[in-house]
């Protein structure tokens, strides 16, 4: 803390400008993110590059950590409050420069379930990492989800459940899916904490990410795969 | 800590060096035919008896307590099911079942009122205040009350916030409670929170718990690790072990809990030797597990507190190598702002 008034951030260089706008994501400062993010604009970087090499690059460190058991729910909901920050910044400049967009994912809690910690934690990580995310929020029964992939016409469906009472819906929304023939259009992942990767291949989903880190990358791991398969 | 004999589980704990809590709630519901999504909490009012068959399957077995089906009947989680308003009602009968059947016992039973979290984040980080939450478990609590049970039992909490909530909403009802949190990130809460940090803060309410400790979580090993964690703190507090029985898997249809009876009765000898006075089981735990445990708990001799290797041996692994306690965690990221 004692040297906290002496970092200026227009005074450093790129390369040490990006370094420390990952420490101040690590620490949650949003103030200094947004003033991170306007310097490199300043700079003639591009609204991409800025999300992309500092927010994201950021973000990845974040999410290891958190994966590993390092940093826990509240550092990590300070961290992409503060990613949320720069993010205000970029998000007119992205749709006006028609920045690359990686996919698109829809995401709800499932029917009978109010937590959406983990769900919210998982938009925001995506969302991070390029994503565009339709967040459906709590309580979803099937006929929900079935309406906003329709409507949305995502790559993603997210779901999330973290109580035993409700994990089992997930396989009714699959189910459905299955039913009316669109299962396959698909890329279903699951997650929350009593949920396990054996549980998610039983009930018919693609994976099971056990936090939001692993969902970014499992996402970014299929998207791509979909990608490959449509181009062959 | 003076504690109040006027209460049951006082009394109770005054006379014996282990007791043995229930099983699971929400998975056995589902056995009887309750189905994913719906409220367990509805069943108190539309099926009584099945209700009273889940509590009659605890004490049958052998169960000196067991928790109400009231996990959810808070106005925050009712709310999903457009019942927010009943959430006295919802209470007070689940709490009533549960005093017939374990006044129905022979023997003395209690009744414990179960209180879940709201699936709220708290302020500063959510948006739940300390006194909305505060009056939300305070309305569960004095339905609980008036429906005749002993004590709150306040479970699966991630926050220390919630969990001092709870505190204060036990309190204002006049009543003597228990509180367990789950550890179910690398051997922490969701929040970060190890077994060390839960004791600490037990010791500096002003309306104490009766008992503390872990419910739920990821397997019953991990589980006894954090019992483990709670007795190195030297607390003179009782401690509470309710560990799942297993973990969940997907079989025709429905979800089972791959911990066999045998592997619970292991767990509940070695969480007594771990420092466990009330040990119970959580998700999966049938009343087949608690006859299993029950039996293991009254013929085996107390051991020496286990190691993590021995545990390990018998339940199987941990799901991290560091709980947060032992100082071999994995570090912070240093950063310049922070030093």
């Amino acid at each position: 803390m004692s040297d906290q008034d002496d970092i200026i951030l227009s005074e450093l260089n790129d390369e040490e400008l990006v370094e420390q706008m990952f420490d101040d994501l690590y620490d949650g400062l949003k103030e200094e993110i947004e003033e991170g993010v306007e310097i490199l604009l300043e700079r003639g970087w591009t609204p991409y590059r800025v999300l992309t090499e500092a927010l994201v690059g950021g973000m990845t460190v974040v999410g290891r950590d958190f994966r590993d058991g390092i940093l826990f729910v509240p550092e990590v909901l300070l961290a992409a409050n503060a990613m949320k920050g720069g993010m205000a910044i970029l998000k007119p400049l992205l749709a006006e420069t028609g920045a690359p967009r990686v996919g698109k994912m829809v995401i709800g809690t499932v029917k009978g379930d109010i937590h959406d910690i983990g769900k919210n934690l998982v938009s925001m990580m995506m969302e991070g990492a390029g994503f565009e995310v339709v967040d459906l929020g709590i309580n979803n029964a099937v006929e929900k989800y079935l309406e906003a992939l329709e409507t949305e016409k995502p790559d993603i469906l997210g779901m999330s459940a973290l109580l035993t009472t409700t994990m089992p819906y997930m396989k009714t929304v699959i189910d459905t899916m299955v039913e009316q023939g669109i299962r396959d259009d698909y890329i279903v992942l699951v997650g929350g904490a009593p949920l396990n990767e054996e549980f998610g291949r039983a009930i018919g989903a693609d994976a099971y990410c056990r936090d939001a880190a692993v969902a970014v990358d499992t996402a970014k791991a299929f998207v791509a795969r979909k990608h490959n398969q449509m181009n062959a | 800590m003076v504690r109040d004999m006027t209460n049951a589980l006082s009394r109770l704990l005054e006379t014996r060096d282990w007791l043995m809590a229930d099983g699971a709630t929400g998975t056995n519901l589902f056995n009887m035919g309750l189905s994913s999504g719906d409220a367990p909490e509805m069943w108190n009012v539309e099926h009584p008896e099945k209700i009273k068959a889940l509590y009659a399957g605890a004490v049958d077995a052998g169960s000196d307590l067991f928790l109400t089906n009231s996990f959810g009947g808070n106005a925050s989680r009712l709310k999903l099911h457009g019942a927010e308003g009943r959430v006295r009602e919802l209470n007070r009968i689940a709490a009533e079942l549960g005093r017939e059947v374990a006044d129905a016992a022979g023997r003395p039973v209690i009744v414990a009122g179960s209180v879940g979290p709201t699936g709220e984040i708290m302020a500063p980080m959510g948006s739940l205040t300390h006194e909305l939450a505060v009056e939300m478990f305070h309305e569960q609590a004095e339905g609980l009350k008036e429906g005749g049970a002993d004590v709150l039992w306040v479970e699966t909490i991630s926050a220390v916030e919630e969990y001092k909530a709870a505190a204060e909403a036990a309190k204002l009802a006049g009543m003597a409670w228990c509180g367990t949190m789950s550890f179910d990130t690398a051997g922490r809460t969701m929040m970060g929170i190890t077994s060390a940090d839960l004791a600490k803060v037990i010791d500096k309410l002003d309306h104490p718990p009766l008992a503390f400790g872990a419910n739920c979580g990821v397997g019953a090993a991990d589980l006894l690790r954090t019992v483990l964690g709670f007795a190195a703190t030297g607390s003179q507090t009782p401690i509470i072990a309710k560990g799942n029985a297993g973990i969940p898997k997907y079989h025709d249809g429905h979800i089972h809990y791959d911990g066999t009876p045998s592997l619970m009765g292991d767990y509940a000898v070695l969480a007594r030797d771990c420092g466990a006075t009330i040990i119970g089981g959580c998700c999966g735990t049938t009343p087949e597990h608690l006859r299993a445990m029950k039996e293991a708990l009254e013929t085996r001799p107390r051991g020496d507190r286990p190691t993590l290797d021995e545990i390990a041996s018998k339940l199987g692994g941990f799901s991290s190598a560091s709980d947060g306690t032992d100082g071999d965690g994995p570090e912070r990221r240093k950063s310049r702002r922070r030093g």
